[in-house]
C-alpha cells in the first residue's frame, strides 16, 4: 500500500512537469521542467529495482541532455513564436486524450506480477545476454559523435573554379603578398640607412 | 479495491505518451520538438522498466533501457545540432518556414 502511494505521488508530480514542459513559452524554462521530469522518473525507476538505469537516467537525462539544451538555446536564441498553431490545440488535446484513454482501457488492469525467472546480476545480463546491444550502442555513440562534428563544422566558402586552379591561385596570391612585404621591408630598411647616414 | 502499483505505472506511461504526442503536434519550434520527443522516450523507458518489474526480469529490462537511453541521447544531440544549423543558415527555428524552402 505504501509503495502504491509513493508511485501515485511520483506520477502525479511527473505529469504536471511534462505538461509544463510543453506549455511553457520560454525554451530555457521548458528544458528545466524536462530535467525535473527526468529526476522524478529516475526516483520511480530506482524504486522499481532498476538501480543502474536510474543513476544513468539521472546523470544523462537530467544532467547531460539539459546542459545540451541550455547550450543550444544559448546559441540559437530563445525565439518566441506567436503564430497560429499547426494543429488547433482543442483538436490535438482531444485526439491525444482519446488515444491515452483507449490505451489505458486496453492495458489496465494488468495481471499481478508473474514470478518467472531467477534473479541474475545486471552485469551478467548486459554482457552475456545482450552483448549485441552493447556493440550497437558503441556504434551509435561513434556515429552520433561523427554526425555531430559534421553538422556543427563551419562551412567553407565554395570554390569558384576547379580545385587545382584554386590552390595554384592561392599560392600565387601568397607569393605576391610575401614579395610585397619583402619589398616594403627593404625600402624601409634602406630609408633608415639613408637617414642615419 | 486499491489499484496495484503496476496499473498506476501503466496509467502514468499512457499519460506521458499522450503528453509527448500532444507536444509533437502543437509545437513548431525545432528545439521544442526535440524536447517533446524526449518526453515520449521517457514514457517508453518507464514502460520497459514497468514490464521488467511485472515479469520479474528487471535486469533484462535494465539492459534494454540502457540502449533506449543511449539512442535517445544521440537523437537529442543530432536534433539539437540540426536545429542550431537551421537557425544559423535560415535564421529561424519555425518548422513551417522550413517547408517553404525550394531548391
Amino acid at each position: 500500500m505504501e509503495r502504491t502511494t509513493a508511485y501515485v505521488v511520483l506520477i502525479l508530480a511527473a505529469l504536471p512537469c511534462a505538461l509544463q514542459t510543453i506549455r511553457t513559452k520560454r525554451l530555457l524554462v521548458s528544458a528545466l521542467w524536462l530535467a525535473g521530469l527526468s529526476a522524478l522518473l529516475s526516483i520511480l525507476i530506482y524504486d522499481l529495482g532498476a538501480k543502474h538505469v536510474a543513476v544513468i537516467e539521472l546523470s544523462v537525462g537530467a544532467g547531460l541532455v539539459t546542459v545540451l539544451f541550455v547550450f543550444a538555446i544559448n546559441v540559437a536564441g530563445d525565439q518566441e513564436l506567436k503564430v497560429r498553431d499547426i494543429v488547433p490545440i482543442p483538436i490535438a488535446a482531444g485526439f491525444v486524450l482519446i488515444g491515452a484513454l483507449l490505451l489505458i482501457r486496453f492495458i489496465v488492469p494488468m495481471e499481478p506480477p508473474l514470478r518467472t525467472s531467477h534473479p541474475e546480476s545486471f552485469v551478467e545480463t548486459l554482457w552475456q545476454q545482450r552483448g549485441l546491444d552493447m556493440l550497437v550502442q558503441i556504434v551509435l555513440v561513434f556515429s552520433g559523435v561523427l554526425g555531430l562534428l559534421g553538422i556543427l563544422a563551419e562551412a567553407k566558402a565554395p570554390l569558384e573554379g576547379a580545385a587545382t586552379e584554386e590552390v595554384a591561385a592561392e599560392r600565387d596570391r601568397d607569393l605576391e603578398a610575401l614579395a610585397q612585404q619583402t619589398t616594403a621591408a627593404t625600402e624601409r630598411h634602406s630609408k633608415q640607412k639613408i637617414e642615419t647616414f | 479495491m486499491a489499484p496495484s502499483p503496476v496499473n498506476i505505472l501503466l496509467v502514468g506511461v499512457a499519460a506521458l505518451l499522450g503528453i509527448g504526442i500532444y507536444g509533437l503536434m502543437v509545437s513548431h519550434n525545432l528545439i521544442k520538438l526535440v524536447i517533446a520527443l524526449q518526453i515520449l522516450v521517457k514514457s517508453a523507458l518507464l514502460g520497459v522498466i514497468s514490464a521488467g518489474f511485472v515479469r520479474d526480469e528487471i535486469q533484462l529490462a535494465q539492459s534494454l533501457a540502457l540502449t533506449v537511453i543511449v539512442a535517445d541521447t544521440i537523437v537529442a544531440v543530432i536534433g539539437i545540432a540540426l536545429a542550431v544549423q537551421v537557425r544559423r543558415r535560415i535564421g529561424t527555428l519555425d518548422v513551417r518556414d522550413l517547408s517553404k524552402l525550394k531548391g
